[in-house]
C-alpha cells in the first residue's frame, strides 16, 4: 500500500495562512520576492492590504517582523530556508529570540529537495541551528494535512517559531483523524522489530519504507515528531525503554536534528544505542529530486535497506 | 491628554540643564561599571533629553502604553544614554543607573526591550534596531495608528547594509511616520586611518551621509545636535513632514561636554580613571542642580 498523492507543504502553508487570515486580523505576510514559489501569493491575492513585499533584502524582512509584533500583530515571513536561517539569522536572534516576539518564520524549500537550485539554496543543517537558539519553537510537519494543523497550532501559540516547509508534492501521511498538538509525538505505526523517529516529509518515506520491509517481515514502530523542540522527551524515553536500540531518520543532516535531539536527551535520560539516518556531512547540489534522495541516501529504498542492515546486524 | 504627556512649549532652559545632568549620570556610571561606552552616549543625549522632555507622547508609568510615540535606539552601545534619559523621565529610579552592566541588572550593555521598561526594541547588534523601527512604523500604519516612530542610529553604523535595506523599504512604503536620527558625530570605533595611525577618518566626509539617505528617497534634514531650539524645531519639521520617511543628519561631537573626551576615538569606549572622572564631574558641574564650577 503506497501512500495516497497530496500537495506540497509550500501549498498548504499559501492556503492555510490565508484561510486563517479571514478570522485573524493580526495575521500579515511578509514576503522576500519569492512569493509565487513559496504559495504566498495566494495570500496576497486574498488579503492584499496584509501582504507586505519586503524585497531581496531577508535581514531587513525578519527586523521588519519583529517591529509589526510589537504592534500586535502575528507576522509570518516567508522565504527560502537558506535566506531565513543563514542569510537573516542576526536579525533572528537580537530581534525575534531573544525579546520572545511573537514572529512566525517559514523556511520553505528546506531540506535537499529545492528545484534544481543546488548546494546554495539547499538548506539542510537549518533545525540544527534553529534548535540551540534559545525561546525558539522548530516545528516540521510530514504532510499537507498535518501542514494546516501545524500552522493554526503556531498561531494559537504566543512566540518565536520556526516552520520547515518544503516544495516538492507530498503524499498524505494522515487523515482528518490526525491531532497535531505543540511539542507531541505521534505513533504512526506499531511494529516489534525496529523503533524509527523520524520528523517532516521524511517520516512519509519511513512510512513507505516499513511497508517495504513488511513484505519481507521486518515490523517497524514508526514515531512521528513533528515537533523538534520543544521535545517530546516522554515518547521518547519510553519507546526507547521498550525498544533498547532506536533510529532517527531525517531530511537534514545527521548533526545538529532531529537525531542529534534524540541522542541527546536519551544519553541524558535513557542511554541506549541510536543509530542517525539522514544527510550526511555535507553541501549538496542540483539535480531531479530522485536522483538526489537515491545519491544521497533518504529515499524509500534506500532507507529501507538502511534500517534492514541495522536490524539484521543485531 | 494626561499630565504625564508632553507640555507642548518646552523651557529650553530646563532642557538644557537636563542634558547638563544627563552628562554627568553618564560619565559617573559608565566609571562606576567599569565599562560601556561613552563618546556615542555623550554626542546623543542633548537629543535624548528633547525627545523624552520635548517630543514624545509617552506615560512613563505605563510603559507598553500601546499609543505612545516609539523611540529606538539603534545604536545601542550608547545605552547609557538611553536609560540615563528614561532614568530622568521616570520610568525608573536615577539610583537604578549604579547597576548598569551589573549582574541581575535591567539596564544590560545594550538595550533589553524584555526587561527594561521603556526600550521599545532591542538593539545592539548594529542596523537591527532600525529595521525594527521601520516594521513598527509599517505596523502602525496597517494597525491604523498614528504615533511616531522615533529610530536613532550612528554614522558608523551606517556602514551596514542592512541599514539600506531597511531604508529602502521605508521609502517604498512612504512610511511619513517614521523619523531616523542619525548620530554623525564623525567618528566610529576605530575607522578608517588619515595621515597616521592616529588621525582617524570619519566615516562618512562632507555630504556623503545627506546625499545618501536623499539619494534612498528620504527627506534629510540637518541640524546641529547640542542645539537644542534646533533640534526641537528640525524634530517638528520632520514630523510635519508626512508623506514619507525623514532621516535628519544631527552634525554632533564625539565626547561632548568633557574636553579630553572631544572628537577623540579613543573614548569610544574608555573607562575614565578617578582622576579623569574628577576633571569631567569638574567641568560638568554637579548631577542635580547648579551648573559647572
Amino acid at each position: 500500500m503506497t501512500l495516497a498523492p497530496g500537495k506540497a507543504l509550500r501549498v498548504a502553508f499559501g492556503e492555510t495562512v490565508t484561510e486563517l487570515a479571514n478570522d485573524d486580523p493580526r495575521i500579515v505576510v511578509l514576503d522576500g520576492d519569492l512569493g509565487s514559489s513559496t504559495r504566498v501569493d495566494i495570500f496576497e491575492a486574498a488579503h492584499p492590504e496584509r501582504f507586505f513585499q519586503m524585497g531581496i533584502a531577508e535581514q531587513n524582512m525578519l527586523g521588519v517582523a519583529a517591529g509589526m509584533a510589537t504592534v500586535g500583530f502575528v507576522p509570518f515571513v516567508s522565504t527560502f530556508a537558506c535566506f531565513a536561517v543563514a542569510r537573516a539569522l542576526d536579525s533572528i536572534r537580537v530581534l525575534i529570540a531573544q525579546p520572545r516576539l511573537n514572529v512566525k518564520i517559514t523556511g520553505g524549500y528546506a531540506g535537499l529537495l529545492a528545484g534544481m537550485t543546488g548546494k546554495t539554496h539547499l538548506m539542510f543543517d537549518d533545525v540544527a541551528v534553529m534548535r540551540a537558539m534559545a525561546n525558539m519553537v522548530v516545528v516540521s510537519p510530514a504532510d499537507e494535512v498535518e501542514t494546516r494543523q501545524a500552522i493554526k497550532a503556531i498561531t494559537d501559540y504566543e512566540g518565536p517559531v520556526y516552520l520547515r516547509l518544503t516544495r516538492p508534492e507530498t503524499p498524505i501521511l494522515f487523515d482528518d483523524a490526525h491531532r497535531f498538538e505543540l511539542g507531541k509525538a505521534t505513533l504512526v505505526r506499531d511494529g516489534d522489530d525496529v523503533t524509527v523517529f523520524s520528523t517532516g516529509v521524511q517520516t512519509t518515506r519511513v512510512f513507505e519504507a516499513a511497508q517495504l520491509l513488511a513484505a519481507k517481515g521486518i515490523e517497524t514502530k514508526l514515531v512521528h515528531v513533528p515537533t523538534i523542540k520543544p521535545l517530546d522527551e516522554e515518547a521518547i524515553v519510553d519507546a526507547a525503554r521498550e525498544a533498547g536500540f532506536v533510529v532517527t531518520a531525517e531530511e537534514h543532516t545527521i548533526i545538529g536534528g532531529l537525531g542529534s535531539a534524540v541522542a541527546e536527551t536519551l544519553s541524558d535520560r535513557y542511554p541506549v544505542p541510536v543509530k542517525r539516518l539522514g544527510l550526511a556531512d555535507t553541501f549538496g547540489e542540483s539535480g531531479p529530486n530522485h536522483e538526489l534522495l537515491e545519491k544521497y541516501g533518504i529515499s524509500i529504498e534506500k532507507t529501507a535497506a538502511s534500517i534492514e542492515t541495522l536490524v539484521r546486524a543485531r | 491628554m494626561t499630565d504625564q504627556m508632553i507640555v507642548t512649549q518646552p523651557d529650553i532652559t530646563e532642557l538644557e540643564e537636563l542634558v547638563r545632568q544627563a552628562r554627568v549620570h553618564i560619565v559617573r556610571s559608565i566609571a562606576s561599571a567599569h565599562g560601556g561606552h561613552l563618546g556615542g552616549p555623550l554626542s546623543a543625549i542633548d537629543m535624548l533629553v528633547a525627545l523624552y522632555f520635548g517630543v514624545l507622547q509617552i506615560k512613563p508609568d505605563q510603559p507598553d502604553w500601546p499609543d505612545r510615540d516609539r523611540f529606538v535606539l539603534s545604536k545601542g552601545h550608547s545605552s547609557i544614554a538611553l536609560y540615563t534619559t528614561l532614568a530622568m523621565r521616570g520610568y525608573f529610579s536615577v539610583e537604578e543607573l549604579d547597576t548598569f552592566d551589573a549582574i541581575n541588572s535591567r539596564l544590560q550593555g545594550h538595550p533589553d526591550m524584555a526587561i527594561t521598561p521603556g526600550v521599545d526594541m532591542s538593539s545592539g547588534s548594529l542596523g537591527l534596531g532600525f529595521s525594527g523601527a521601520v516594521g513598527i512604523a509599517l505596523g502602525a500604519r496597517a494597525a491604523g495608528k498614528d504615533f511616531t516612530t522615533f529610530a536613532m542610529l550612528g554614522d558608523g553604523e551606517c556602514n551596514e547594509g542592512i541599514v539600506w535595506e531597511g531604508a529602502h523599504v521605508a521609502e517604498r512604503y512612504r512610511l511619513g511616520n517614521l523619523v531616523a536620527i542619525v548620530d554623525h558625530n564623525k567618528l566610529q570605533q576605530f575607522g578608517w586611518h588619515g595621515e597616521s595611525v592616529e588621525v582617524r577618518l570619519p566615516p562618512y566626509t562632507g555630504n556623503q551621509l545627506v546625499d545618501r539617505w536623499t539619494a534612498f528617497g528620504w527627506k534629510v534634514f540637518e541640524m546641529d545636535g547640542h542645539d537644542m531650539n534646533e533640534i526641537l524645531a528640525t524634530i517638528a519639521k520632520a514630523k510635519a513632514h508626512s508623506n514619507g520617511p525623514v532621516a535628519i543628519v544631527a552634525h554632533t561631537v564625539k565626547g561632548k561636554g568633557v574636553s579630553f573626551m572631544e572628537n577623540n576615538y579613543k573614548w569610544h569606549a574608555r573607562v575614565p580613571t578617578e582622576e579623569e572622572l574628577a576633571i569631567a564631574e569638574r567641568e560638568l558641574g554637579e548631577p542635580t542642580g547648579g551648573g559647572a564650577s
